[in-house]
């Protein structure tokens, strides 16, 4: 009885609420120098911009890092867009986040989310996991996972979405 | 669960009334995961007959958002928990629910909440979903920002432990502070020089009642008096200059005579630092840390991986090929001491090594030995109701722990061709499997890997993986493994997997083959997949914790899904 009432309760909740686009967490994170730095103030220059979940012991994320740094320059002067890569290495690993971004060559805004509060917060399940996200914070897209390819995709979408 | 309920209740009142004078909306966001295991008894795997049939483990996150007001519950459930999990998991329910709002410089917090202090030494509450580890609190946090660069933050609460009621059950309360300073930030004149500098600290303390415990030395009965407020402090620092960085972390811990620590009075302490250099193409690392006493729990009597209040990580590489990572180290809480060293280059392209895309290489090596321990006269190591022994701060002991040189490196060949290869020598002391006492496991292990682009959405991956080792005695030392597997990935969306994990030539003559067939698929944020065949019966380790997964035959799905 009490389990029915709390689903019940549950979808009360849930539909008490005027559905509207979900907006991007402010969560304090980190910057690789251990400067702290609001999520919600992530932006650029009014264009959406993409966030990118990753950790230095994810393949696939380097996977999919790797291949956007390749084209990364050409898609910024080509769409002018701007990737931020939210690291959530914790203590074990965080360290490694800087060393491996610069001998890397990513030009990417990187910050660590070290607790996994921001990584809570967007309802992300486990790394990869791309968002992207309008000019006003509203998450417009986003997709779990890395095939071989997906960053064509996500370009595509980029530039779609930033043109509507 | 009926607190709960009030909770909920009020909070969706609120929003209704608030929705039907149209000042409010809101945006609901979540995910979900379920794992659903179902295995059969293969004797020649050690797997166990699971009486259920079908095992299942599910989480599903609700969050609401409005400005600067949040709340968010987490629902859960194990029937019955899949294997590898404590059996205390069992059942159902809303184990995680939260009110945040933030005004002016203050977020406050009620309910539950997950917070770490500097880089966890003496407190991180956190959930590593996959090892069934959970320590989130349940109280009140407080985070003020009330100066550009400054942030402070209060904490108190309990643990979760399991579906215990924590209000009715004796584990400790856990209270806190912490301070941090960017200088950087608070000074104007340093904003803008190449000089970065933060400094914080924090202060911990548990309490719970003393109890009773009676050890017994020379066939008598003592009892001990045992503190009822444990208190732990540390400092840290974090210092930049262009491409040079340094930081560390120091804590210290008052006596905690504890399950762990065999009842001991000795206070703990930690260090942790890290010094770095890198530049575009290059990037070099070196870390070191010592542990000298400090498991740090809300209870006593609890030994495992529940209510942890402080967060002491392995600082060895964390691997991700499954032969790499078979002889995972995990921190030994009573005490350690060690480093790791990093080494990250870019060939850089257009170069006769670099080829037309440049080329990765890492190298890492890491080293971690036993402190150097003297029993305290008259008494054995760690004897209960002493100090249990004597260190000095740079003392290292002779017994090793785990050591292992490995080196990576990436080589994308042509447009649609990549590769990766690494090798591994590592030195593993089983007593990070809770088998002290046994022999040294020498163990070299190479992987290869290629990645071949057939279409815009079309790929095909192959793997290698070797690991040649003498130690072949026991159920986590079985000698030589080999393990091959094709991936195959379609459509955008779909994948296609099969793998072999052989374990051949032991002592015995066993040859056991691990097969395993897997299927997938991802469209947007949910993915599904299914895949069958033999886990071989070993220990699945996250950031330094471990949990054992027993052998399985059988069907594994997993479904994940985000909103």
């Amino acid at each position: 009885m009490k389990k029915i009432f709390l689903l019940a309760t549950m979808v009360l909740f849930a539909l008490c609420i005027n559905a509207q686009d979900a907006k991007i967490a402010k969560i304090d994170v980190k910057d690789v120098n251990g400067k702290v730095v609001n999520t919600g103030s992530f932006s650029n220059d009014g264009k959406p911009y993409i966030v990118c979940f990753w950790a230095t012991w994810c393949h696939p994320c380097l996977d999919e890092l790797n291949a956007m740094a390749e084209l990364y320059s050409d898609w910024r002067e080509e769409t002018g867009v701007k990737v931020y890569a939210v690291s959530i290495d914790d203590t074990r690993t965080k360290g490694k986040v800087k060393t491996l971004v610069n001998s890397s060559e990513w030009e990417y805004e990187v910050v660590i989310d070290e607790n996994s509060d921001f990584k809570r917060a967007m309802g992300v399940n486990n790394p990869p996991h791309t968002f992207i996200v309008g000019a006003d914070g509203t998450i417009l897209w986003q997709h779990a996972g890395y095939a071989e390819g997906d960053e064509q995709n996500t370009i595509a979408k980029y530039k779609e979405l930033s043109n509507k | 669960m009926k607190k709960i309920i009030v909770l909920l209740a009020s909070v969706s009142f609120v929003f209704v009334h608030a929705n039907a004078q149209g000042i409010l909306g809101g945006k609901v966001t979540g995910n979900f995961q379920t794992d659903i295991q179902m295995s059969k008894e293969d004797k020649t795997i050690g797997a166990q007959k699971v009486d259920e049939k079908l095992l299942s483990n599910t989480f599903a996150n609700i969050l609401y958002t409005n400005g600067d007001f949040s709340a968010g519950v987490r629902f859960e459930s194990y029937l019955n928990p899949i294997l590898g999990f404590d059996k205390q998991y069992k059942g159902s329910g809303v184990p995680y629910r939260f009110v945040s709002y933030k005004k002016d410089f203050l977020e406050i917090t009620a309910g539950n909440y997950y917070e770490q202090f500097g880089n966890g030494l003496i407190f991180r509450s956190y959930e590593e979903r996959n090892l069934g580890l959970d320590n989130a609190m349940d109280g009140v946090r407080v985070v003020a920002r009330p100066y550009k660069g400054i942030i402070l933050k209060g904490i108190i609460g309990k643990q979760r432990y399991y579906w215990d009621d924590i209000w009715q059950n004796d584990n400790g309360l856990v209270r806190g502070i912490d301070g941090e300073f960017s200088l950087s930030e608070m000074i104007p004149s340093l904003a803008s020089s190449p000089v970065s500098l933060s400094l914080g600290g924090s202060f911990v303390s548990t309490y719970e009642k003393a109890g009773t415990k009676y050890i017994t030395r020379n066939n008598d009965n003592y009892k001990l008096n045992l503190p009822e407020n444990i208190g732990a402090g540390a400092v840290r620092f974090n210092f930049g200059y262009n491409a040079f960085a340094l930081s560390g972390e120091f804590a210290f811990k008052g006596q905690d005579p504890n399950a762990v620590n065999n009842y001991i009075y000795r206070k703990g302490n930690a260090q942790l630092l890290t010094a770095e250099y890198s530049i575009k193409g290059l990037g070099i690392r070196l870390e070191g840390k010592r542990i000298d006493n400090m498991s740090f729990k809300s209870k006593r009597t609890e030994t495992g991986n529940m209510l942890n209040v402080n967060y002491l990580p392995s600082i060895t590489r964390n691997h991700s090929y499954s032969l790499m990572s078979m002889y995972s180290y995990a921190t030994q809480i009573n005490g350690e001491i060690g480093f790791s060293a990093d080494i990250m280059y870019k060939i850089p392209k257009g170069t006769l090594l670099g080829g037309k895309y440049g080329t990765s290489i890492k190298l890492n090596y890491s080293n971690i030995h036993s402190l150097d321990m003297t029993p305290i006269d008259g008494y054995a190591l760690f004897e209960a109701g002493t100090n249990g022994y004597e260190t000095d701060l740079f003392s290292i002991g002779e017994e090793k722990y785990f050591s292992e040189i490995n080196l990576e490196i990436n080589k994308k060949i042509s447009s649609n061709f990549k590769m990766n290869f690494m090798y591994s020598y590592q030195e593993f002391n089983p007593i990070a499997y809770g088998h002290a006492g046994n022999p040294m496991i020498y163990a070299h292990i190479a992987v290869i890997d290629g990645t071949y682009k057939l279409a815009a959405h079309q790929s095909i991956k192959g793997e290698i993986q070797a690991l040649f080792t003498k130690q072949d005695y026991d159920e986590f030392a079985k000698g030589n493994w080999f393990q091959y597997g094709a991936e195959y990935n379609f459509a955008g969306h779909w994948f296609l997997a099969a793998s072999d994990q052989w374990n051949y030539g032991t002592e015995q003559g066993d040859k056991v083959h691990y097969y395993n067939v897997s299927a997938g698929c991802t469209f947007g944020t949910t993915r599904v997949s299914l895949s069958y065949g033999k886990q071989r019966q070993g220990i699945m380790c996250i950031g330094g914790v471990c949990r054992e997964v027993p052998a399985s035959n059988g069907m594994f799905m997993t479904i994940t899904s985000s909103f």
